[in-house]
């Protein structure tokens, strides 16, 4: 008995022993195996602002400008002058949609006019008093400033009411001593303003088709969507390419003074838009280029024509002669100057009612213009081949130019009826062209560089296996901040700082977002994992399970013994 | 190793201080004297030294017209330059060239050289050169980005057979080889090399992004700038060679875009890539490098060759008759000269021939020229393509060249050896150790001449530097020179040069042992089976001149670069299915080891009852039947 005794007591804690055993090691495997194999598998993930981001994809976007508006004398009654200088604030809200809002803030200044103004408005023509006004003072990027002139004042032309400068500056003729309280006076001023501010400034139409990045474009207006699918995406920078392309060298000796046009006509345009991307300007002579597609003879008008439905074929084998730029990633906008052979020229484009275009030259969204030359003209039949040809740049540059602006997405305002718009000058853009420019360009960056933000956040969320690095979450950080600092910049009117901070925020977003370390580990495959694991995890974890599920079988049985008991 | 590195310094000064010097034509005379001054210093000091003084010569004398090239005549070449000069509006200029030599073996060699010249500086400060007409935008824009002074590229299929084809004229080795001076004003090197291997692997739509620096050595004697220019420290120089790469249409097409006429006017119109590539040897280069403006060098210029050599074999393609023409060369003729050049003709190469009494040429050629090319002096018929008779009333040029004495080749006059021959092998057996054999042959009858020798092994090759060793004719043979720098496993290559005194009708045979290293199974390429490349050796000397007896010749040596033949080395390569087979077999012994353990830690033990003997249990039986209590 006594043995019987002992050696059930020796079976009791022997089989305790057995139970402590396994449950340690099924403990030693939990506790430290399986976080050693989940620190040594782990693919690194650098932290990333993600309660930024998320903020930044319910972008509530204000815009604030500032509109100042100058009574000369004679457009205020003495006791409406004593009421001004006086400061109203307007605002307007658009609801875009669920995860956009606009907010546009003008904060409109009541003055009257400096003595020094009321003598640079005594200029005999709008223009000289604009230059005038101009050097009296500079007002800063983004604001507009309207002076309101009597209705009898010689300034303006007959039946022109509004007078819009080279700079910032616009002349209203407002109403001659109307009697009564200023608010009806500024009040009925009002619309007037606002059709002076639209036209200078942004308008609700540029600014959501800026938006085009984040919203679908159902919402959008046909109009302002075309002129959106025209202009370049914002770049920080373009190469602008000029091509000649003689595609008979053996009849025509080209010339091209290139570099002087460019100088004279492009450079100053350039100059102007430096602010809002780097432009770099090359050109080149290709030879033996031809067009893609063979013009036909017209009988009509004795020459080749292309119709406006070939020319979209046009583009594609000149492209593949063109060369992309080996120095640098920008878009390129390419200019060709087509000269045709001798044997099919004078070569015209027809437009889609058939009759030829005047400037005989067209342009491809986002990707530039094509101008026809021809110089048969220039020589006659007994010439000594190859003729030597100068090309009249300023002829070419002309539609170069005005493609240029087309493309860079410089909009063409459409006055409303009555205004008068001063043409650009030597600079080929005006102060405010340049603002309305600053003004998409600035909204278009923060969409583009707020979307590519998120949806890198939402892919390495998704994606686990993706390698975070330092330098990624370095330049998402940067993006943000430098977004948060431009949207800043909007809310308080600094439109210049606000286009700086936009540049920056969309250059770190880009070069997050295309870092070739985020696609080293994409592609591992899950199933190969695991043909690696199997082998060790399935023989290791078999036993340790078993024993596991024996051991909770018996504690089961010793309480239902229990119970059993206890009943 | 002291007194090696203090010839090694002085040597450097006098390069420098050569190059520098000579830059100009005028400073020639100068620069002989100062020569003379030093060269009393050392043996091998005077060699280098006179490598130094021809690569000056040389370059100098390319400024007229290529020494390697026949110049048109010399009278006529140099009123061409000096007319060039004096017209400031046009300042580029495009002259196209083919050379056609039958080689002794019966093949045909078909040299084109297509040279862009642009008379303005890509450095000049606060000046942007952007503005392209003749020279291409694409790599223009490449130079002055990367800040490149000086850029070869060349692309071969095929191997150059020396022993029988003699000297080429732009030589090449096998694969792809890249190599750039860079400005001294460039901080970055590497990061430079590494962008420019990319945006050239795009523009010719090569693997040269695989261009690393595992295969990117600095050579310190063997690439001297070939243009003019003061940068000769190597640290300025990125050399790398991909023997592996395989030329195709897709490099033709993107070199003949780089032509103004393209592929539609001029000599470029015979490159037809079916019949360019069916040949036994195709090599296209480009060359950029700065020259000189005029003879007295106030300014520089950018000068762009490109040039293709091929190899025609017309045994096999002739179907047994010994002729040819362009036509059957290139299923092409000439029809017109690219109207943008300002020079463009065929040359063919009549030395052998002088009477007409082994082939005869069709239409006959309107002039000869005499040029010493290569140290030899050869005779050229010329076709001219600008001058109006040339094409005749076809209006079309087809030369024909038909041999007199059909189906007989042993007739034909024996080929001079090449005085500069190099070969290259590995021996050896099995996969862990072998040797490389370089075999260097002088073949001129009296006189010895200094070689640099210029070797990159791959860092999975491990070179025992111990074991090199130099013999010529069965004795050892000092290198006068060594500049060896070791590798480190996948970061740089091996690289050797040596300069060796050839003795006179000599075999100079270069042996150093090495041993295979184990790769990681990434590192393998797919194919490892097939080997590994190593890049051909270098082998660049001054050649005495066969035709130095005759004084009229200034040049009484040329320079010469030979490039071996690539080898192909086989690595130890594993199953690859090893990787996943060891993880099976550990994890499966590390579960057996680790299950009995388990089994041994967890399992309750009990002391077992002996067993009732069966007396007893017949008892118990029956017992049981009877109802009463077991024992």
């Amino acid at each position: 008995v006594l043995l019987n005794v002992l050696t059930c007591g020796l079976f009791v804690t022997e089989k305790l022993r057995g139970r402590y055993a396994a449950l340690s090691i099924a403990a030693v495997v939990i506790a430290v195996g399986i976080p050693l194999w989940w620190k040594t598998t782990e693919t690194y993930r650098a932290w990333l602002p993600y309660s930024h981001i998320n903020e930044l994809g319910s972008l509530q976007l204000q815009l604030s400008m500032e509109v100042e508006v100058v009574f000369s004398r004679g457009t205020l009654t003495p006791e409406q002058q004593k009421k001004v200088p006086l400061t109203q604030t307007r605002e307007q809200q658009h609801h875009v949609d669920e995860n956009t809002g606009l907010k546009y803030r003008y904060e409109m200044k009541y003055r009257t006019a400096t003595i020094m103004e009321e003598d640079a408005l005594r200029q005999p023509t709008a223009e000289e008093a604009d230059f005038s006004l101009y050097k009296l003072s500079e007002s800063p990027c983004g604001s507009v400033v309207v002076y309101v002139i009597p209705e009898t004042s010689v300034l303006l032309p007959e039946n022109i009411k509004v007078y819009v400068g080279q700079r910032r500056t616009a002349l209203l003729r407002g109403q001659v001593g109307q009697g009564g309280e200023l608010k009806a006076v500024l009040s009925a001023l009002d619309p007037e303003i606002e059709q002076v501010v639209r036209t200078m400034s942004f308008s609700h139409e540029d600014i959501m088709a800026a938006l085009s990045d984040r919203i679908r474009m159902g919402r959008l207006s046909k109009e302002s969507l075309a002129d959106s699918m025209r202009s370049f995406k914002s770049s920080p920078g373009y190469e602008i390419t000029f091509s000649l392309l003689n595609p008979d060298p053996q009849s025509h000796n080209l010339h091209w003074d290139i570099e002087g046009a460019i100088h004279t006509y492009i450079q100053p345009l350039l100059d102007k838009l430096a602010p809002v991307a780097n432009h770099s300007v090359d050109s080149q002579i290709l030879y033996y280029a031809v067009l893609g597609v063979n013009p036909r003879f017209d009988n009509s008008v004795s020459a080749f024509t292309l119709s406006a439905d070939s020319l979209a074929h046009v583009i594609n084998p000149v492209e593949a002669r063109l060369g992309s730029n080996a120095a640098s990633s920008n878009p390129v906008l390419n200019f060709l100057l087509f000269v045709p052979d001798a044997h099919h020229s004078p070569l015209f484009i027809q437009d889609h009612s058939k009759r030829v275009v005047d400037s005989n030259a067209f342009h491809s969204p986002r990707w530039g213009g094509i101008m026809v030359y021809n110089v048969n003209d220039r020589y006659g039949q007994e010439a000594e081949f190859p003729v030597h040809i100068d090309i009249d740049m300023a002829h070419v540059m002309g539609v170069f130019l005005a493609q240029l602006r087309l493309m860079l997405g410089v909009q063409s305002a459409h006055p409303p009826p009555g205004f008068l718009l001063q043409s650009p000058g030597s600079a080929g853009l005006t102060d405010w062209e340049l603002d309305r420019l600053q003004w998409s360009r600035t909204v278009e960056n923060v969409a583009t560089a707020s979307t590519s933000i998120t949806s890198l956040a939402q892919l390495l969320d998704q994606i686990g296996n993706i390698v975070i690095n330092d330098n990624i979450a370095q330049q998402v950080y940067n993006a943000v901040t430098s977004l948060q600092a431009a949207v800043a910049e909007l809310e308080a009117g600094n439109l210049a700082f606000a286009l700086q901070y936009s540049r920056e925020a969309i250059l770190a977003s880009e070069r997050a977002f295309f870092d070739p370390s985020l696609l080293h580990l994409l592609y591992f495959p899950d199933d190969q994992k695991f043909a690696i694991y199997i082998p060790l995890f399935l023989p290791m974890c078999v036993p340790i399970l078993l024993s596991l599920l024996k051991m909770a079988g018996e504690l089961r049985q010793r309480r239902k013994e229990q119970r059993a008991k206890r009943d | 190793m002291t007194a090696g590195r203090c010839t090694a310094a002085l040597l450097a000064a006098v390069l420098v201080c050569g190059l520098t010097c000579a830059s100009t034509a005028a400073a020639e005379e100068a620069i002989t004297e100062e020569y003379e001054s030093i060269s009393n210093a050392n043996e091998h000091v005077q060699a280098q030294d006179d490598y130094a003084r021809s690569q000056k010569r040389r370059e100098i004398t390319e400024h007229d017209d290529d020494q390697n090239e026949p110049p048109p005549s010399s009278s006529s070449s140099s009123s061409s330059s000096s007319s060039s000069s004096s017209s400031p509006p046009s300042k580029d200029y495009f002259k196209e060239e083919l050379v056609i030599r039958p080689l002794s073996s019966g093949d045909i060699y078909a040299s084109f050289q297509f040279q862009t010249r642009w008379d303005t500086d890509f450095f000049a400060p606060g000046k942007k050169v952007s503005h392209y007409r003749l020279f291409p935008k694409s790599l223009g824009q490449l130079m002055s980005k990367f800040s490149v002074r000086e850029m070869h590229v060349s692309f071969t299929q095929g191997y150059w057979r020396t022993m029988q084809w003699g000297q080429p004229f732009l030589p090449a080795p096998p694969g792809a080889e890249l190599w750039v001076w860079f400005q001294d004003s460039v901080a970055d090197v590497d990061g430079a090399w590494k962008e420019l291997t990319n945006v050239l692997s795009g523009i010719f739509c090569a693997s040269l992004n695989f261009i690393d620096s595992t295969n990117t050595v600095e050579p310190t004697a063997s690439f001297k700038p070939l243009g003019v220019g003061n940068v000769t420290h190597q640290r300025f120089l990125r050399y790398a060679v991909l023997p592996r790469e395989i030329v195709c249409t897709e490099n033709l097409t993107p070199w003949k875009k780089l032509l103004p006429c393209g592929s539609k006017a001029g000599l470029a119109v015979l490159m037809k890539s079916e019949k360019l590539f069916h040949s036994s040897f195709l090599s296209l280069a480009v060359h950029i490098r700065p020259v000189c403006q005029d003879w007295g060098c106030k300014g520089t210029a950018w000068e762009l060759r490109q040039t293709v050599n091929v190899v025609f074999d017309l045994h096999t393609t002739g179907q047994g008759k010994r002729e040819w023409s362009f036509f059957k060369m290139f299923s092409r003729t000439l029809t017109e000269a690219c109207p943008l050049a300002t020079s463009s003709k065929v040359y063919i190469d009549v030395t052998d021939n002088p009477q007409g009494e082994l082939f005869e040429l069709n239409p006959a050629a309107p002039s000869l020229t005499q040029a010493v090319v290569l140290g030899d002096r050869r005779t050229y018929a010329v076709y001219d393509l600008m001058a109006s008779g040339t094409f005749g009333l076809l209006r079309s040029l087809n030369v024909l060249l038909r041999w007199k004495t059909p189906g007989n080749f042993s007739t034909q006059v024996d080929m001079l050896r090449p005085l500069l021959h190099g070969e290259r092998y590995v021996a050896g057996y099995g996969l862990q150790t072998g040797e490389i054999h370089t075999l260097i042959y002088n073949n001129h009858p009296y006189r010895a001449f200094p070689v640099l020798l210029l070797d990159i092994v791959p860092w999975y090759l491990r070179l025992y530097i111990h074991t090199l060793t130099v013999t010529s004719k069965s004795r050892e043979n000092k290198p006068s020179y060594i500049h060896y720098q070791p590798s480190k496993d996948r970061l740089r290559p091996h690289l050797l040069e040596m300069l060796i005194q050839l003795p006179p009708n000599s075999v100079t045979e270069v042996t150093v042992q090495f041993e295979r290293a184990l790769l990681k199974w990434t590192e393998y390429t797919p194919d490892p089976n097939h080997g590994f490349y190593v890049g051909s050796s270098v082998i660049s000397a001054l050649v005495p001149s066969v035709v130095a007896m005759d004084t009229i010749f200034p040049e009484s040596s040329y320079f010469v670069r030979v490039y071996t033949e690539p080898l192909l080395v086989n690595l130890p390569t594993p199953d690859f299915s090893m990787p996943y087979n060891v993880i099976c077999l550990t994890c499966t012994v590390v579960a057996v080891g680790y299950g009995s353990l388990y089994n041994l830690l967890t399992r309750t033990f009990q002391v077992e009852e002996p067993s009732p003997g069966v007396v007893k249990r017949l008892a118990n039986m029956i017992r049981y039947l009877r109802g009463v209590p077991l024992l």
